[in-house]
């Protein structure tokens, strides 16, 4: 049996960990999010050179023809740099999207330029204040011009192209559209964590092109291989805020003694631990479903979205409440992983969007664990 | 990235499989269990379960990680894994064995003379002699190097006076390892001194204990100047501490996933029970429930396939285990809450077996929360050995034992 990751996986994560602590991805989350710049270019480069971007594309489309267990194990990584970066939104997102496809014209002249990064993509989805179902999709295409709006778009003014769900009439299917269009128009947001630009993304009309998939499934299924990448992405920043928890524990003295020694503050970061590895191990259940396109899709992806999500949270709120006062503070990072938390749960569904589909998943196959 | 078997494995599960399927009943459920013929209490169950594991010994399939000389088959710790999911799937008697097996076998292997091993491992292999744990007294429970349970040496003789709480099993036993404080001015961990016992002595009595579920799976044992040949000492004089350490090591290896309602009883409840004129799992708030106690599930069984394929690849598995009875028994209260929740006023009523199913298992969680480890002593073991924090302040370590405060409670 050999459930979990190879050692060339291994070492390819740690090349991606050396490569985000020497950018000191973390600092350059604050620069973003203090600053103006919508992403992080200098870091962005970095990363394409390094080939990521190019991980899960085949070599006849100018990638290296990688597996998904490698993009898991980088998502990790850039969760716990919680890098200020389009990678989820380009790689997880629009790349896999575009693999999914059986257009061949579309695969031909958007990956070569995902691969070696002359181009960023998105996903365009969310609608209104709820995260859309079959029936939530008010985009409409007629003909080949696209026409609505997409709220809170991740990247969506960065991003060159979007993939986005719109609605024929008669289906919901993928379409992707490019965004230098002169008719969509793009209104940068003020948000919660301002590490990751986020954009209302409006269409009147623009050329839109089909990805020739089978309508709602293909949302689906693309949902559900990004949550399994955005939990990656998740258990990384959570295994780093507890550890900032369990450092800042050790060195931090009060009533003549570190507080790690404290029950109080062990029991805390015991609860984190354990609330991270279960998250971890449905990750690797959610990773094996991914790399061997299983049945189990589904349900493995759910798993790992809500306990990766779950994981992060606490992880990132007790991790301010083990720094006290300071936590709280601008200063410190805390907040930075508090923020990006809440993020990428809102990203691709909220928890109870997960839950739900999780259960539905379970109520179809009817063969749980 | 894959779950299969190597070869060898593959090789080895087979023959387990050719093995079992030709000596016992396959369940059709995974919940079946096996049942004995008698009466409740009349022995039958015990008889059955000593015919059953002589008939493993026989055939090679005890103690599979013993070496050969002591009765076991020197087997590897995947084929051991092996084993255990093979036979999980098979109606067979169990539950005398453990403890002799998995805390006092592998202290004799460490501590006791090869006469001794000789003598005793190859009989608790077999099932024909059981073994208890004295070790928890009325006064210290998660603080164990707190017992106070005398003995005192007269030549190359001991003499035993006090109490132990909490043992398994002590009523059908024929042997227990013992821990005894044998020095009261030294500090509490440095005056401790190890033995095992025949059960037999003249001096040992054993009552049962009366728990909340009803039933009574344990038992006080006194000890009136019980008499123990100094020959029984496992470990040097006042190094009980180091001994004991062996066994709880063992002791949180063996006590696994909590038993009881788990995720697919709750989640077939929540298909047949009504809420608000609809299925319950049409509703929203149960959905939730129900998902993040599949995700508890799903995380340990995962958790456990990390071990697995860590033993598979050869390698040592991680602390990642530590997690298992914290989160499965904690999980098995709250179902069986809910559950209890889900059939509102008819679920106190004791006639229907769906009911007593989820009142047995609230009533059983209390104590599978604490047995082997508290809740509290996990979570300090997972920040200690795991996350390496620092030990708590002790403020009674250094101090000669006779002079640590007691309270009221103790």
């Amino acid at each position: 049996m050999n459930f979990s990751f190879s050692n060339e996986q291994i070492l390819m994560q740690e090349e991606v960990k050396k490569l985000l602590d020497k950018e000191n991805s973390v600092k350059r989350n604050r620069t973003i999010l203090e600053g103006e710049e919508k992403f992080d270019q200098e870091l962005w480069k970095s990363l394409v050179a390094m080939g990521l971007t190019a991980t899960t594309i085949p070599e006849e489309y100018g990638g290296i023809g990688m597996g998904f267990l490698e993009l898991c194990v980088i998502a990790e990584e850039l969760g716990r740099g919680i890098a200020p970066v389009p990678f989820s939104s380009s790689v997880y997102l629009a790349t896999t999207a575009i693999l999914n496809s059986s257009n061949e014209e579309i695969k031909k002249e958007y990956l070569p330029k995902l691969a070696n990064g002359e181009i960023i993509g998105t996903f365009a989805h969310s609608e209104k204040t709820s995260f859309p179902d079959e029936t939530g999709i008010a985009v409409t295409v007629k003909g080949n011009k696209i026409s609505g709006q997409k709220i809170a778009v991740p990247d969506g003014d960065i991003a060159d192209f979007a993939i986005v769900s719109a609605s024929s009439g008669k289906k919901v299917g993928l379409y992707i559209v490019d965004l230098k269009d002169k008719k969509v128009s793009i209104e940068t947001l003020d948000t919660f964590d301002p590490s990751r630009s986020h954009a209302n993304v409006s269409f009147d009309g623009a050329t839109a092109t089909s990805l020739e998939d089978d309508a709602w499934t293909s949302i689906e299924k693309l949902l559900d291989q990004s949550a399994v990448l955005f939990a990656f992405e998740q258990v990384g920043g959570a295994e780093a805020a507890m550890n900032m928890a369990k450092e800042y524990a050790m060195g931090r003295y009060a009533f003549g003694r570190a507080i790690a020694s404290f029950q109080a503050i062990k029991h805390k970061v015991a609860d984190m631990y354990i609330s991270l590895q279960l998250a971890r191990s449905n990750c690797y259940y959610g990773a094996w479903a991914l790399s061997n396109d299983s049945s189990e899709l589904p349900t493995a992806a759910a798993t790992a979205r809500v306990s990766a999500t779950k994981a992060f949270y606490e992880c990132s709120k007790e991790n301010i409440q083990t720094h006290g006062g300071m936590g709280a503070t601008w200063e410190f990072d805390c907040h930075l992983f508090y923020r990006r938390a809440r993020l990428l749960s809102s990203n691709i569904g909220s928890q109870g969007i997960w839950k739900d589909k999780l259960i539905t998943s379970l109520e179809k196959s009817n063969s749980p664990a | 990235m894959d779950f299969n078997d190597t070869k060898e494995e593959a090789q080895f599960r087979e023959e387990v499989n050719n093995w079992l399927s030709k000596n016992a009943e396959k369940k059709q459920h995974a919940r079946d269990i096996y049942k004995a013929a008698g009466i409740p209490g009349d022995g039958t169950a015990l008889q059955d379960a000593k015919k059953w594991q002589e008939k493993l010994y026989d055939a090679g399939w005890a103690c599979l990680h013993w070496p050969k000389d002591y009765g076991g088959r020197d087997a590897s710790p995947m084929e051991r894994v092996i084993w255990g999911q093979e036979m999980s799937k098979y109606k067979v008697p169990g539950g005398y064995f453990e403890i002799g097996q998995g805390m006092a076998g592998p202290v004799l292997m460490t501590y006791a003379t090869e006469e001794q091993k000789q003598r005793y491992l190859p009989p608790m292999a077999k099932g024909e002699e059981i073994w208890c744990q004295l070790f928890s007294e009325p006064g210290a429970g998660s603080d164990l190097a707190g017992i106070k349970t005398k003995a005192e040496l007269d030549g190359d003789t001991w003499t035993i006076n006090g109490q132990k709480v909490w043992t398994s099993g002590a009523q059908y036993s024929d042997y227990g390892i013992l821990v005894t404080r044998s020095d009261f001015s030294a500090p509490k961990h440095k005056g401790l001194t190890y033995f095992f016992l025949d059960m037999k002595s003249p001096g040992v009595e054993v009552r049962p204990i009366k728990q909340i579920t009803g039933g009574s799976g344990f038992n006080e044992v006194y000890f009136t100047d019980v008499k123990i040949p100094d020959s029984q000492r496992l470990g040097e004089v006042g190094d009980g501490w180091k001994v004991s350490l062996t066994t709880l090591m063992n002791e949180r290896l063996a006590v696994g996933d909590a038993s009881g309602v788990d995720f697919q009883e709750i989640f077939d409840l929540a298909k047949e029970q009504d809420f608000n004129g609809d299925q319950a799992i049409k509703n929203g708030s149960v959905r939730e429930k129900l998902a993040d106690w599949y995700c508890e599930q799903s995380g340990l069984k995962y958790t456990k396939m990390r071990n697995i394929s860590a033993l598979s690849q050869g390698s040592t598995p991680g602390p990642e285990a530590s997690i298992t009875k914290i989160v499965s028994a904690n999980k098995l209260q709250d179902i069986a809450n809910y559950g209890m929740d889900l059939m509102d006023s008819g679920s106190i009523v004791r006639n229907d077996d769906t009911s007593a199913l989820f009142q047995g298992s609230l009533l059983g969680a209390p104590l599978i929360r604490i047995a082997g480890g508290t809740d509290e002593v996990l979570k300090n073991i997972i920040a200690e050995q795991v996350l390496g924090m620092p030990q708590d302040v002790r403020v009674d370590k250094n101090v000669p034992f006779n002079e640590i405060p007691t309270g009221s409670k103790n």
